[in-house]
C-alpha cells in the first residue's frame, strides 16, 4: 500500500480511537459524579439519594457521641442556613469548629448522615484569628 | 528598616527585569552588546531578589513583627527552623520564592548557553525575563501580596505556622514543587525563542535538556514528599486522594515525563517537532495552572488558602501563553516538518510514542476529572465532583500499560529492529513475567484483583528487561576491557550516564507502581473501638489496647494509645496520638477551648519490606468534654464571684474587678486567667487516664507500601545521575560551536548503536545497516564542519 495512504488510515483509526475513549470519559464523568450541595440547597432534599454536602462547621457544634460526631454545616456565605450532621469515621485532622468540609451521604428527616469515611476537610495554609474566618478556607 | 530597603530592591527587579526583556528585544538580530546587557541584566534580577529572600528571612529570624508576612506566618514560640521557612506558608511569600528560583533558573540557564544558541537566546532571555516581571509586577501591584507590607505599631507577637504544617517533610514541600514548576520556564522559554527563530533543529533541545529533567526531579520529589506527609501526618492513613491541587502537581509531571522521551526522538531523528513543541507549552501551562489552583481557590480542594487576588491574573498569563504559543507553532508548521519519519514500529521511537500517548492520555483524565466541577457547572448549572474510584477506573489500565511499554522501549534499538533480534531480548523477560504471573496466581490470592495481577507481571518483565540491560551491557563491557562484574557495571553507568541514569528512573517508578499497586489493591482498613485491656485481631495480627496515655506540654494536650501487637510470633509496642494544640492568637477565655484548636494525629508506625503496620486513634473524650465543660460553668460563677467559691475563686475575681478598673493591669490578669485555665486544662486531661473509656482505632495492614518512597528515591538517584555531567563535558566546560555538540551527539548515538549490537540487542545485519546509516550521517556534519565553518541555517536533509 502506499506509505501515505497507510499513515492516513493510522491516523484516522488513531483519532477515532481517541474520540470513542474522550466519549465514554465524558459519559462516565457525567454520571459517576456526585452534586455538590450547600445546606441551605438540602433543607428540601429528597430522601434517599446521595450528595456531596458543603459548607462551614458551625463553631461550637461539634460534639462527640460515642463512636462518632454530631455538628452543624452553614452555609460558606450564610451561617443562619445550616443543617445537623451525624457521622462516624475517620475525622481528619484538621476538622473542627469554623472550618470547611465536604461530605458524602443522605438526608433522613432533616438530618444529613454522612458516609462512613467521606469527611474531607479544607486544610488550612495558616493561622487564622477568630472572626477573620473569610480569610481562612 | 527593612521594608523600605525591600520595597526598594523588588521595584529595581521589577524594572531590571522589564529592561532585560527589552535589551533582549533589542539584540534579536545579533547585535552582541544588547544581548550582553540583557544577560548581565538577568545576574542583576537574581541578586536583587536574593537579597529580598535575605530580608524576608532575617526578618523571621528576628521576630521582625513590624512586616505583616512575619506576623502572619510566625511567632516568638515558633521554632527556629519553621521560621525560616514559614517564607513560603504565604501567598506574597511563595511569590517571592516563584520570582527568585526563576532568577536563579534563568541566570544558570543564560550562563549555560553564553556562547551558544545565538538566534534563540534573545528570545528566549525576553520570555524568561517577561515572566519574571510578570511575577515581580504582581507582588508590586496586585494589592495584598507585597512581601513588604509593614504594620504600624509592630506588633509584640505573630500569630504563628500551623502546626499541621510543622513537618519536616511540609517545610521542603512547597519549595520543591515550586523550583519543580519554574524550572519548566527555561524549556519553554527556549522552545519558544527556537519557533520565533525557525530555529527548530535538536539545538534548544540540547540545551535545556538538564532543566527539564531538573523540574521533573523537583516536582517528582516534591509530590513523594506530599505523599509521605499525608500518610504519616494526616490521620487517614492515605498518600494521595486525587485532590485537586494534587493533580495540580501531578499533571506537569506527567507531561514531562513525556516530553523528557519525545524530545530524544527529535534529538536523534529529527521527527515529533510539532509535538515537542505542543508538549512543552501544554506542560508550562499547567505547572502556570499548578500555581493558579493552589493560589486561587475556584475549585474545592483539601489544600485551601484563600481566595486571592492574584488568580486572575495568573489566569490571564495562562491565556497570553496559549494562545500566544499556539498562534506562534501554527504560523511555523512548515519549518516544523520531521525530518524523518517512523521506520518501524519495532523501534524505540515508535515506543515512545506510544508511551507519549498514554502519558498525555492520563493528564487529560485527571485534567478533566479535575474541573469537572467548573465543567458541569457549565452544562447542568449543579458544580458537581468526581471522586478517587472514577480516577482509578481511568488511570489505573492507562498506568498499567505505561508499564508494559516502560519494559518494551528499551529492550528495541532506535530506528529499526528486526523480529529475530527482538525475540532475542524479549525472551527472558517474557518468561520471567509469565513464571512471576503464575506463581501469584498459584501462591498468593494476586488474582483477586486482575488489574493488579496485570501490573505485577508487566513490572517482573521490565524490571527483568532492565536487568538483563545492565547485564548485557556489562557483559559487552568485560568481553572488551575484562575486569570484575561490579567494576564493569560502575564503568558503563558512567560512560553513559543519560542511558542508564534513565533505566534506573524507570527502575524506581516500576518499584514504585508496584508498592502503589500492592498498597492499594491488598490493604485491610479497620476501624476497631477497644477499650483499654480489650484486643482484636486484624488480618492475623492481634492488636492489644494496653492503656491511655496523657501527656501535656505548654502548647499541646496529647491524648494517646499504648498498642501492643503480635505479629508472627513476634510482640512490639506501638504508640498512637492525637495531639491536641493550643489555639494561638486568640483569647481562648474557656478552658474548652484548649481542647477545641488545631488537633494532629500521631501514627504508630511500623513500617517493614512486607508490609506496614499503621494505627492511629481517635480518643472518645466525650466524658472528657462533659467534666471541661462543668469546669467552665464553674469558672463562670467563679469569675462571677458567686458566694461559696473557694478562696483561689475570690482571687481570680478580684483580679478581674482590678483590672476592669485600669486597663494597664488588663493583660496581666487575662495572663492569669489564661494560665489558670490551661492548668485546669491539663489536671483535666489527666483524668483522661482513669477514664477507661473505649478508643477508635484505625488499624491498617498496608503490603509493600514502604516500596513507593523505595521507588521514588530510586528514581530520584536515576536522575541525578542522568543529570550528573559526563567527564568530557567537565573537562570542556563549552561546546564550543554547536557544530561540535551535533557532532558529539552522533558520536554518542554511534557508540550506543555499537552497545546495542554488543549487547545482543541488534543483529549483525541490523547493525551493519544503522552502523552505515550513522556513519553517513557523521560524515555529512564533519563536511559541514570542514567546509565553511559555519552551521547552514537548515538541518540536513531527509535522508
Amino acid at each position: 500500500m502506499d506509505p501515505d495512504r497507510k499513515r492516513k488510515i493510522r491516523l484516522v483509526v488513531a483519532l477515532g480511537v481517541a474520540v470513542l475513549l474522550a466519549g465514554a470519559l465524558v459519559y462516565t464523568s457525567f454520571s459517576a459524579s456526585t452534586e455538590a450541595k450547600q445546606p441551605s440547597q438540602l433543607l428540601n432534599a429528597a430522601p434517599g439519594s446521595s450528595y456531596d454536602l458543603t459548607g462551614r462547621v458551625v463553631k461550637g457544634s461539634v460534639r462527640h457521641r460515642g463512636e462518632g460526631i454530631r455538628f452543624r454545616v452553614a452555609d460558606r456565605d450564610d451561617p443562619s442556613q445550616s443543617i445537623p450532621v451525624t457521622y462516624s469515621g475517620t475525622i481528619p485532622d484538621p476538622f473542627r469548629g469554623g472550618r470547611e468540609i465536604v461530605l458524602t451521604g443522605t438526608v433522613e428527616r432533616g438530618v444529613f448522615v454522612g458516609e462512613r469515611d467521606t469527611l474531607v476537610t479544607k486544610c488550612p495554609s495558616k493561622f487564622t484569628t477568630e472572626g477573620s474566618g473569610a480569610n481562612e478556607g | 528598616m527593612k521594608a523600605d530597603l525591600g520595597s526598594v530592591a523588588l521595584a529595581l527587579a521589577f524594572l531590571t527585569a522589564v529592561g532585560a526583556a527589552v535589551a533582549a528585544l533589542a539584540g534579536r538580530d545579533g547585535n552582541r552588546r544588547w544581548v550582553d546587557l540583557s544577560r548581565r541584566a538577568v545576574y542583576g534580577l537574581c541578586a536583587l531578589l536574593t537579597l529580598c529572600v535575605v530580608l524576608i528571612e532575617i526578618a523571621f529570624a528576628s521576630d521582625d513583627f513590624s512586616l505583616n508576612i512575619v506576623q502572619q506566618h510566625s511567632s516568638l514560640e515558633t521554632p527556629a527552623f519553621y521560621k525560616l521557612a514559614a517564607m513560603w506558608s504565604s501567598q506574597e511569600g511563595s511569590l517571592l520564592l516563584w520570582a527568585w528560583v526563576l532568577s536563579i533558573a534563568a541566570s544558570l540557564a543564560l550562563y549555560a548557553t553564553r556562547n551558544k544558541l545565538r538566534e534563540i537566546v534573545p528570545y528566549a532571555t525576553a520570555v524568561m525575563a517577561g515572566v519574571a516581571a510578570f511575577f515581580t509586577g504582581l507582588m508590586l501591584f496586585a494589592g495584598g501580596v507585597n512581601p513588604f507590607a509593614s504594620l504600624s505599631p509592630a506588633p509584640a507577637d505573630g500569630i504563628g505556622l500551623n502546626p499541621l504544617l510543622q513537618h519536616p517533610s511540609m517545610m521542603i514541600h512547597p519549595p520543591m514543587l515550586y523550583s519543580g514548576y519554574v524550572a519548566l520556564t527555561i524549556p519553554f522559554a527556549f522552545a519558544i525563542g527556537a519557533l520565533i527563530a525557525r530555529r527548530l533543529d535538536a539545538a534548544w533541545i540540547r540545551s535545556t535538556r538538564r532543566f527539564a529533567l531538573i523540574a521533573w526531579a523537583f516536582l517528582g520529589f516534591g509530590l513523594l514528599l506530599g505523599a509521605r506527609w499525608s500518610y504519616t501526618e494526616l490521620g487517614w492513613g492515605g498518600y494521595w486522594a486525587w485532590d485537586p491541587v494534587e493533580n495540580a502537581a501531578l499533571m506537569p509531571w506527567l507531561m514531562a515525563t513525556a516530553f523528557l522521551h519525545s524530545i530524544m526522538v527529535q534529538e536523534k531523528r529529527g521527527m515529533l517537532k510539532v509535538w515537542n513543541a505542543c508538549l512543552i507549552v501544554g506542560t508550562f501551562s499547567l505547572a502556570l495552572l499548578g500555581t493558579f489552583l493552589v493560589r486561587s481557590g475556584v475549585l474545592q480542594s483539601i489544600h485551601a488558602f484563600g481566595d486571592s487576588t492574584v488568580g486572575p491574573y495568573i489566569l490571564g498569563l495562562i491565556a497570553v501563553v496559549l494562545i500566544g504559543s499556539t498562534a506562534l507553532i501554527v504560523s511555523r508548521l512548515d519549518d516544523l516538518r520531521s525530518e524523518k519519519r517512523i521506520d518501524s514500529l519495532a523501534s524505540r521511537e515508535a515506543v515512545f510514542l506510544v508511551n507519549n500517548l498514554l502519558l498525555v492520555a492520563i493528564t487529560a483524565v485527571i485534567f478533566w476529572g479535575t474541573f469537572f466541577p467548573l465543567i458541569s457547572e457549565l452544562f447542568t448549572g449543579e458544580k458537581s465532583s468526581l471522586a478517587a474510584p472514577w480516577f482509578d477506573s481511568y488511570t489505573t489500565p492507562l498506568a498499567i500499560a505505561l508499564v508494559l511499554f516502560t519494559g518494551i522501549g528499551p529492550l528495541l534499538a532506535w530506528r529499526r529492529v528486526s523480529w529475530a533480534s527482538a525475540r532475542r531480548v524479549f525472551l527472558v523477560p517474557t518468561v520471567i513475567a509469565t513464571v512471576v504471573a503464575l506463581g501469584l496466581v498459584l501462591f498468593t490470592d494476586a488474582a483477586d484483583s486482575p488489574w493488579a495481577l496485570a501490573l505485577f507481571a508487566f513490572a517482573a518483565f521490565a524490571l527483568t528487561g532492565l536487568a538483563q540491560e545492565f547485564w548485557r551491557g556489562a557483559a559487552a563491557r568485560r568481553a572488551l576491557r575484562g575486569g570484575s562484574l561490579p567494576a564493569a557495571l560502575v564503568a558503563i553507568v558512567s560512560r553513559n550516564r543519560r542511558r542508564y541514569g534513565g533505566y534506573i528512573v524507570h527502575v524506581g517508578v516500576v518499584v514504585l507502581l508496584i508498592g502503589i499497586a500492592a498498597s492499594s489493591s491488598f490493604q485491610t482498613n479497620r476501624d476497631v473501638r477497644l477499650r483499654p485491656g480489650e484486643s482484636a485481631v486484624i488480618d492475623g495480627r492481634t492488636v492489644t489496647y494496653e492503656r491511655p496515655t496523657v501527656s501535656v506540654n505548654d502548647n499541646a494536650i496529647t491524648l494517646g494509645a499504648v498498642l501492643s501487637v503480635e505479629q508472627d510470633g513476634k510482640r512490639f509496642l506501638l504508640e498512637p496520638s492525637r495531639r491536641f494544640f493550643r489555639p494561638t492568637g486568640v483569647e481562648t477565655g474557656t478552658i474548652g477551648s484548649f481542647f477545641d484548636g488545631e488537633a494532629t494525629s500521631e501514627v504508630g508506625l511500623r513500617a517493614g519490606p512486607g508490609s506496614d503496620l499503621w494505627t492511629a486513634v481517635q480518643p472518645d473524650i466525650s466524658a472528657l468534654s462533659r467534666r471541661v465543660r462543668a469546669a467552665d460553668r464553674g469558672f463562670r460563677e467563679c469569675v462571677s464571684g458567686a458566694a461559696g467559691s473557694p478562696p483561689q475563686c475570690r482571687a481570680v475575681s478580684r483580679l478581674m474587678r482590678a483590672a476592669a478598673a485600669n486597663p494597664r493591669l488588663r493583660p496581666f490578669a487575662l495572663a492569669q486567667i489564661d494560665s489558670l485555665q490551661a492548668a485546669v486544662a491539663q489536671r483535666l486531661a489527666r483524668t483522661y487516664l482513669t477514664d477507661t473509656a473505649p478508643a477508635t482505632f484505625r488499624v491498617i495492614v498496608d503490603p509493600l507500601v514502604t516500596w513507593i518512597w523505595v521507588g521514588g528515591l530510586i528514581a530520584l538517584c536515576g536522575a541525578l545521575i542522568a543529570l550528573w555531567p559526563a567527564r568530557s563535558a567537565r573537562r570542556r566546560p563549552v561546546a564550543d560551536t554547536e557544530l561540535e555538540a551535533l557532532k558529539e551527539a552522533k558520536y554518542r548515538e554511534i557508540r550506543d548503536a555499537e552497545l546495542d549490537h554488543a549487547a545482543g540487542k541488534l543483529s549483525d545485519e541490523d547493525f551493519a545497516l544503522l552502523d552505515a546509516e550513522l556513519r553517513r550521517e557523521a560524515v555529512e556534519i564533519l563536511d559541514r564542519a570542514n567546509g565553511d565553518g559555519r552551521p547552514k541555517q537548515q538541518p540536513a536533509e531527509p535522508v
